[in-house]
């Protein structure tokens, strides 16, 4: 399998840096904001924007990570099990401002159960939707990123895999060419 | 991506070890779930589940019962006294003529050993064994190793002892296999009359001596004594049998240790556990109960995801 760099280690750092910011013009302090990270892949970004935030003087910050293997809509289609993975939610959502975070838009489906999901915890003021990398032209559900980091053009076997650096290895974001 | 080796759950003994992982480990994000303001998810909205409680039963039916609305199915339920059952119509044809409005999935309490089994191999449908007989009751053994492994940590090297009637209790056969294959030391402690021969056979040893048992363990299984099972008189008197083999304070407080007391309900307070032991803070009955719907969901959930697709 062929792999293309996306993004470098510089540029992943600027993008985060931007969306930290962004994040920051529109939610001021944090005071009324819920952090949600989607499980698996979305709770990393999620840590690295938290550190980044904190860094700005922005904490307490609240933040949840939140899975949604049994709210997906692919439940006995999909040829393998849907294991899940941990929720942590020890915050109630009711009246907040909530922003999704994860590390890839595809086919939308996942944040769709998100927003299902996210119901169990109260109902929040306003959801948006914050993504590392949006694969255009793949959507399957009306659904688009309020904070963007890239736009990739990507073909339906490809894959977006998004490596993250942990002091000796760079964060960097792949694309993975389907075997031709 | 891990799934059960198995197509229905008949029995612990037809279990891997790694099964009983799996369902543990989804059991505890179904716990998360059942802790949420809203308890309730979508992943089982196009199954139906029936209910065929062929015996009496409270806890069971109740914690199945609230696991398949927790996962958003079909429940309908059964029970046998207000069936055509006692019209004189067979297991095979209630079940099929059920099956026939398009159920998806059977859960069964029957009073014969080896009821669910024998549906299993004449149906075609998922069979969910809600205790048979005095055979086995999985569920029930699944959500006791759970509760242990939520105080413990790990159960292998633990001692377990299950004290009571070990005869007439599928509780007890479940949790041996269950505990075993997780790798606990089971000790049996129950009046010769109510331990059933070659049981060491199983891996377990046995004992008439509860202060003995209870000293060596780490946690207690109190089973309850089943007059409704029992024909001939198996001890002299409740009050003798109580004096033997019931546990109370004073019984505890001779140990050297704190030690993790279970029971499966329905207790006979007085009887094979007092007032004062049954709510105390050793005692996790409580637990065992939560913890029952968490691995019924688990359960119905992995079984649920291997059914054949509805739409292909």
């Amino acid at each position: 399998m062929a792999s293309k760099v996306l993004l470098s280690e510089k540029k992943v750092k600027i993008i985060l840096s931007r969306l930290c910011h962004q994040l920051i013009e529109r939610h001021g302090d944090f005071s009324n904001t819920v952090l949600v990270g989607l499980q698996p892949r979305g709770t990393l970004l999620l840590e690295r924007l938290m550190e980044l935030l904190n860094a700005e003087g922005i904490k307490p910050i609240a933040f949840g990570v939140l899975d949604i293997t049994f709210f997906r809509d692919d439940f006995r289609r999909s040829e393998k099990p849907l294991n899940a993975k941990t929720t942590e939610m020890n915050v109630s959502v009711e009246g907040k401002d909530v922003v999704f975070i994860d590390d890839v838009l595809f086919t939308g489906r996942s944040i769709r159960s998100a927003l299902t999901a996210i119901d169990s915890y109260g109902r929040p003021k306003s959801i948006e939707l914050l993504v590392l990398v949006d694969r255009r032209f793949s959507r399957h559900l009306p659904i688009q990123p309020d904070y963007l980091g890239a736009q990739v053009d990507a073909l339906q076997g490809d894959k977006v895999r998004v490596v993250w650096g942990d002091g000796t290895n760079e964060s960097i974001v792949y694309l993975e060419k389907q075997s031709e | 991506m891990k799934k059960l080796s198995v197509s229905h759950l008949l029995g612990i003994k037809y279990l891997q070890p790694e099964d009983i992982h799996l369902i543990f480990e989804t059991a505890t994000h179904f716990k998360e779930v059942i802790n949420r303001p809203i308890k309730k998810v979508p992943s089982l909205r196009d199954i139906t589940i029936a209910n065929l409680f062929f015996e009496n039963s409270t806890r069971t039916k109740l914690s199945f019962e609230l696991a398949e609305k927790r996962l958003s199915a079909d429940v309908i339920n059964f029970s046998a006294s207000q069936s055509s059952v006692s019209k004189g119509e067979t297991l095979v044809d209630t079940v099929n003529n059920i099956l026939a409005m398009k159920v998806d999935m059977i859960v069964m309490r029957h009073p014969h050993p080896g009821a669910a089994h024998f549906l299993s191999k004449k149906v075609n449908s998922c069979i969910i064994n809600a205790g048979d007989g005095t055979h086995e009751h999985p569920s029930q053994a699944l959500l006791d190793a759970y509760s242990l492994l939520e105080k413990f940590g790990d159960l292998n090297g633990k001692r377990i002892a299950i004290v009571g009637d070990i005869l007439h209790s599928r509780v007890a056969l479940s949790n041996i296999y269950a505990l075993k294959m997780l790798g606990a030391e089971v000790t049996l402690c129950a009046p010769k009359s109510l331990l059933p021969k070659h049981i060491e056979s199983l891996g377990v040893k046995t004992s008439t001596n509860l202060m003995q048992v209870l000293d060596w363990c780490d946690a207690a299984n109190m089973l309850r004594v089943q007059n409704e099972r029992m024909e001939l008189s198996y001890f002299p008197t409740t009050r003798e049998y109580s004096q033997n083999f019931g546990l109370n304070g004073d019984r505890l407080k001779q140990l050297r240790k704190e030690i993790v007391i279970l029971h499966p309900g329905p207790i006979n307070r007085g009887v094979e556990i007092t007032s004062e032991v049954a709510d105390s803070d050793q005692a996790i009955i409580l637990d065992q109960v939560e913890n029952g719907v968490a691995i019924r969901m688990a359960i119905i959930y992995l079984l649920g995801s291997q059914l054949k697709r509805a739409v292909e």
